[in-house]
């Protein structure tokens, strides 16, 4: 009975060490340390440095002579540079990112689009690809017909072209495969969560297309062919059980990995997928508390190893 | 509930699935999400319940007060229930935006525990016309994520069952103006009986003749119409009450009613199983909302 308990005291503390150590190899990745020193976690207000000689980056401030923190995240030093990169901060926007956004109002030339930042960002009519292929300028009918092709409600994947001054983001769908989202389902996560990538838009292997936004907003939709003439125009075709049941899935990993802070990615999503289908977890079972964590755990083992 | 807008094809996407028999996120037309339940939470009050249906949070409080009973029932005690949606739940909550959610979830509240078979309130009289119980239950939505009034009837109950009210000596006379006195002892408690007390489910419809139990944020921009019954734990319906601009068609409205009887006697069943687990850990140590 004793031996018991202890077994399961040991599981536990393993347990926590494990989740620790996650935690702690993600903020690793991102900081390139090579030591397995643990990178220094501070939380606003927390005296950084005594030393006036650094140069104070982004995340810092001066207070009576003191560097403080103003983020809590973790503290990086290059040379006499020390800043403070935030563990999870909302979406600023980086010009060529790839994200994803709802339309929540139709102006005269533009749309103004939520990306899940400070601010609505703006999709210009000029910026976008007419339908009809070929290049044209946009006319007045085209001002007129704005809410055909867009309109309050929709999702669209865009492109980030700048960043104005005040933080304002000017989006741009000059290519085929920007445009408006089919059919499927939304998830809203933390930006800081989702892994750099040139390529967001995954055919993942089990028969599902995810669009990792880097504004944290992930759309599940299936798999469509690539020949496509016109991208506004929605396929309201009845979509089958057994592709439904592959996005559930993958919605359900997604949230778990998100839940358990583990970064998201095509290869993290597609080894929660499997390591569910392994253990023979029921689509509304990835819903309990305990299961999620199950599946989190294996994730973690099987990408380590 | 909370106001959320989604695209032509994310509606089509819910509204197929729902004819499907398979949901956005792998439930079937009649499951509920993960119900988390914690009572005792505030000790200034007699009884405190929080509860967690997916997203959507509300922290419950009874207070109990002395007081005279109005003249038409001299024998009986009361009970009177006040929600306040907090603007922390929904945006649009903020300032006065929350008011027309609170008041209709506070009379269904009423109504459901109008009937004298859902809470004995005679066993609430100290002295008859003169001095009985009142409870006082606060709803406070922290979190609008779907389904509000379920999670608030649950709540109700289990706050319910965890109040614990001091008992009360008649000690003497003075001058026709009785004398009491207040136990000081925690064991000496009087609780309230929830053996008959109802809970609400709420069905959403979606689409001609499907209905969804515990809708979602995304669902409920779907469906126009819902209706919300009161079941009691024998499987009685003691209330029912249609939500939204809409259509029922009979058959749809009967077989909601059933499945809602149904359920309702499971869910009883599961609750009260879980708050005696609950009061059977010795020195259990609050959570909380860490």
């Amino acid at each position: 009975m004793l031996w018991k308990c202890g077994a399961n005291v040991y599981e536990y503390r393993r347990e926590r060490e494990r989740r620790f150590k996650g935690d702690v190899r993600r903020v690793q990745a991102m900081v390139g340390v090579q030591e397995a020193a643990h990178p220094r976690l501070v939380t606003p207000g927390e005296v950084i440095s005594q030393d006036t000689s650094f140069m104070r980056g982004h995340g810092t401030y001066m207070e009576k002579g003191v560097q403080v923190a103003s983020v809590a995240g973790y503290v990086t030093r290059v040379n006499r540079l020390i800043t403070v990169t935030p563990l999870r901060q909302m979406y600023q926007g980086a010009v060529g990112d790839t994200v994803v956004g709802r339309i929540t109002r139709v102006q005269t030339n533009r749309w103004k689009v939520d990306v899940n930042s400070r601010l609505d960002a703006e999709l210009r009519l000029s910026n976008i690809q007419l339908p009809g292929g070929e290049q044209r300028r946009c006319n007045v009918e085209d001002e007129r017909d704005m809410r055909a092709l867009l309109t309050e409600g929709d999702l669209v994947c865009v492109e980030v072209q700048k960043i104005c001054d005040d933080g304002l983001l000017r989006l741009a769908a000059r290519n085929i495969k920007f445009g408006k989202l089919s059919q499927g389902t939304l998830l809203a996560v933390s930006p800081s969560l989702i892994v750099q990538d040139k390529q967001r838009m995954h055919d993942l292997p089990c028969g599902a297309r995810v669009v990792f936004g880097a504004n944290g907003y992930v759309y599940i939709t299936p798999t469509v062919p690539q020949e496509q003439a016109s991208t506004y125009i929605v396929n309201f075709e009845e979509v089958p059980v057994e592709v439904r049941k592959t996005i559930g899935r993958l919605r359900n990993c997604i949230k778990l990995l998100a839940h358990h802070s583990i970064m998201i990615s095509p290869t993290s999503v597609m080894t929660a997928f499997d390591m569910s289908i392994e253990q023979e977890f029921e689509i509304k079972d990835l819903l309990k508390p305990d299961v999620m964590q199950d599946v989190a755990l294996a994730t973690v083992q099987s990408m380590n190893e | 509930m909370a106001d959320i807008s989604l695209s032509e094809a994310e509606k089509r996407y819910i509204v197929d699935g729902v004819k499907l028999g398979i949901r956005v996120d792998g439930r079937e037309r009649l499951d509920y999400r993960q119900l988390e339940i914690e009572t005792g939470l505030v000790s200034t009050a007699n009884g405190s319940a929080r509860v967690r249906l997916g997203c959507t949070d509300v922290l419950i409080t009874v207070k109990m007060e002395m007081e005279p009973p109005p003249p038409q029932q001299p024998k009986d005690g009361q009970i009177h229930f006040f929600v306040n949606c907090s603007a922390n739940a929904a945006p649009e909550f903020e300032g006065r935006g929350g008011e027309d959610l609170a008041t209709s979830l506070s009379a269904m509240l009423d109504r459901l525990y109008s009937s004298p078979l859902s809470l004995d309130t005679s066993r609430l009289c100290v002295v008859p016309g003169k001095h009985v119980k009142v409870l006082y239950v606060d709803v406070e939505i922290l979190e609008c994520g779907g389904n509000l009034f379920d999670t608030v009837s649950l709540g109700v109950k289990a706050a319910l069952w965890a109040t614990r009210m001091p008992r009360i000596y008649i000690t003497g006379e003075d001058g026709g103006e009785l004398e009491f006195m207040v136990s000081d002892n925690p064991q000496e408690v009087d609780r309230v009986d929830v053996s008959n007390a109802p809970i609400l489910i709420t069905h959403l419809r979606i689409t001609e003749n499907l209905t969804v139990i515990d809708p979602t944020p995304e669902e409920e921009c779907c469906g126009p119409v819902q209706v919300v019954v009161g079941v009691t734990p024998k499987g009685l319906i003691t209330t029912t009450q249609q939500l939204g601009a809409g259509t029922f068609a009979p058959q749809t409205l009967s077989a909601s009613l059933k499945s809602a009887q149904e359920l309702g006697v499971k869910i009883h069943h599961q609750l009260m199983q879980r708050l005696q687990q609950e009061e059977s850990i010795p020195n259990r140590k609050t959570k909380g909302f860490l």
